[in-house]
């Protein structure tokens, strides 16, 4: 579907392709060093020293210690595994209430819902028109009962950042467990997990040009961790399996280059970021989604009134550019995303909705083509749209 | 593997006749925006033959091509053979839609139906036979 071979990826929160670097820490532990760390000889201790090489890094990384780390499949896992454990935690002190956001990843909310079923109480915080909560509200949210709250530290739709650090301190002075869901931050926002009061955290490797199918989840010291894995007695018991030593290497080469570059990719990245959002934001009845500001230095979504975002997917696929949509063709269900929906927007504004994500690779004649084009697309979208029809002729109210 | 056929990107990408009917004497419209899908038919009947068709399509790429699709089969037809045409003719004719999006055809099938409902309100006229859906 590209013209002219040309592909302008503009979907790094879905997915990164991995670093020149991350790809050649791997490669020796998937070839010459393959074995397992849980046998004695001396292959099986080269790739143990490995992985514990690994945790100390990533540990380095996130102002934890190597014994707080344990390894997963990835994001969706340690989210998982850390509810899990914090509810656990709770359960034993008698305290069932849960307190997080409308708009966390699917990982956390689903797995709320069954702790709900489980006999927890939840609460939802409203993340209001900006996307963002505040310290404030978690604090008057918090209960005697309260066990945990998890607040995602960047959204994976629209980009905002949330006040992690007070949030923890907040959490902290109370006495409850705080977890952040660190996929999207992680390489891009500075995470100390002492400083900002961290309990629990989870990232991703593939999010910051890692390779898919390894995350971990940064436990504080004295958490029991819960289990959802049972088996052998890999990661302290806690996670069973055989380690994914090439993976876990290769997100410690990863993180630290995402890292090491942070500051000047987020003023490199978030230089093209503001020149989307404001030639995106000439487009007539259109909105930004999320707090401008607040915001990761690579997310620009939007939301364009009287089209539907999977049909406006396929026509920039065309023009060689890959994007992401919240509509309900590209969920799979007839509701567009939670996401924008708990901004506020109403369905049928909520369907019409494009992200674009940045990254270091990106350029600005790669920005001036996606200005050229989305407006295109929009146009062409909505001249055949009977919904644009409505609104233009003044038979209903345009919304944005 | 592409998400859709060669042929429903054809048809996406250039859909045929798109529009509307300033002199239609049968419109239908169905389907909702709170569900990202709302498909409009105009047609032009004369003695029972619809001599023009042109439609307005609000959804994915799926919809716009089965609507596109619906009115190329049924320009020139006379009613009665477009009150037959089904939702799995629309989508085979499209070389198939994915299971989740086989609705967007049902759409096509139901805005024809409804337009040809509207032109027979207006011309007094009732269906012969009742329709039977496939």
């Amino acid at each position: 579907m590209e013209e002219n071979g040309k592909r302008i990826y503009l979907d790094h929160a879905a997915t990164t392709g991995m670093s020149k670097r991350a790809v050649e820490a791997m490669l020796p532990f998937l070839t010459e060093e393959y074995g397992n760390p849980s046998s004695l000889h001396t292959v099986g201790q080269k790739a143990k020293e490995a992985l514990e090489g690994a945790r100390e890094e990533l540990a380095n990384l996130l102002g934890a210690t190597a014994k707080e780390l344990t390894f997963t499949s990835g994001g969706s896992e340690a989210d998982n595994q850390a509810l899990r454990t914090a509810a656990a935690w709770g359960k034993r002190k008698g305290k069932t209430h849960i307190v997080s956001t409308a708009f966390e990843h699917h990982a956390v909310l689903h797995t709320l819902e069954q702790l709900g079923r489980e006999g927890f109480a939840v609460t939802l915080l409203d993340v209001h028109e900006n996307g963002l909560v505040t310290a404030e509200e978690v604090r008057a949210a918090i209960r005697p009962d309260t066990c945990l709250v998890s607040v995602m530290y960047a959204n994976n739709e629209i980009g905002t950042v949330q006040p992690i650090a007070e949030i923890g301190k907040v959490c902290r002075e109370a006495g409850v467990l705080f977890h952040t869901d660190a996929v999207q931050a992680a390489g891009h926002l500075p995470i100390d997990v002492q400083a900002q009061n961290i309990d629990l955290l989870c990232i991703s490797a593939h999010k910051f040009h890692g390779p898919k199918g390894v995350g971990l989840l940064y436990c504080r010291k004295g958490i029991p961790l819960a289990t959802l894995v049972e088996g052998g007695a890999q990661e302290r018991g806690k996670r069973a399996g055989t380690e994914n030593v090439a993976g876990v290497v290769s997100m410690a080469a990863a993180l630290r280059e995402a890292v090491d570059g942070m500051e000047r990719n987020a003023a490199s990245v978030g230089r093209l970021r503001d020149r989307l959002i404001d030639g995106l934001s000439r487009i007539p009845h259109s909105a930004l989604n999320g707090d401008r500001t607040s915001r990761l230095p690579g997310n620009v979504s939007f939301c364009f009134e009287g089209i539907e975002g999977e049909s406006l997917l396929l026509l920039l696929d065309q023009k060689g550019i890959c994007a992401s949509s919240g509509s309900a063709c590209t969920s799979g269900s007839l509701d567009p995303s939670h996401v924008l929906l708990a901004i506020g927007r109403p369905h049928e504004v909520a369907h019409g909705s494009l992200r674009l994500t940045l990254d270091a690779e990106n350029t600005d004649e790669e920005v001036d083509e996606v200005l050229r084009w989305v407006p295109w697309a929009v146009e062409k979208l909505r001249g055949m749209s009977p919904v644009w029809k409505e609104l233009e002729a003044g038979e209903k109210q345009f919304l944005l | 593997m592409a998400l859709y056929s060669e042929k429903v990107m054809d048809h996406f990408t250039h859909p045929r006749n798109v529009g509307s009917l300033p002199d239609a004497n049968g419109i239908g419209e169905v389907g909702n925006a709170r569900c990202g899908d709302i498909m409009k038919i105009y047609l032009k009947i004369e003695n029972d033959i619809i001599v023009d068709v042109k439609f307005e399509t609000f959804g994915c790429g799926s919809a716009i091509a089965s609507s596109s699709m619906a009115t190329e089969m049924i320009k020139g037809k006379p009613v009665d053979q477009a009150l037959e045409l089904t939702n799995q003719a629309i989508a085979e004719a499209l070389d198939g839609l994915p299971a989740h999006k086989l609705h967007c055809s049902v759409l096509a099938e139901e805005a024809i139906r409804a337009a040809i409902d509207d032109y027979n309100k207006r011309s007094g006229k009732t269906p012969e036979t009742p329709v039977i859906k496939g």
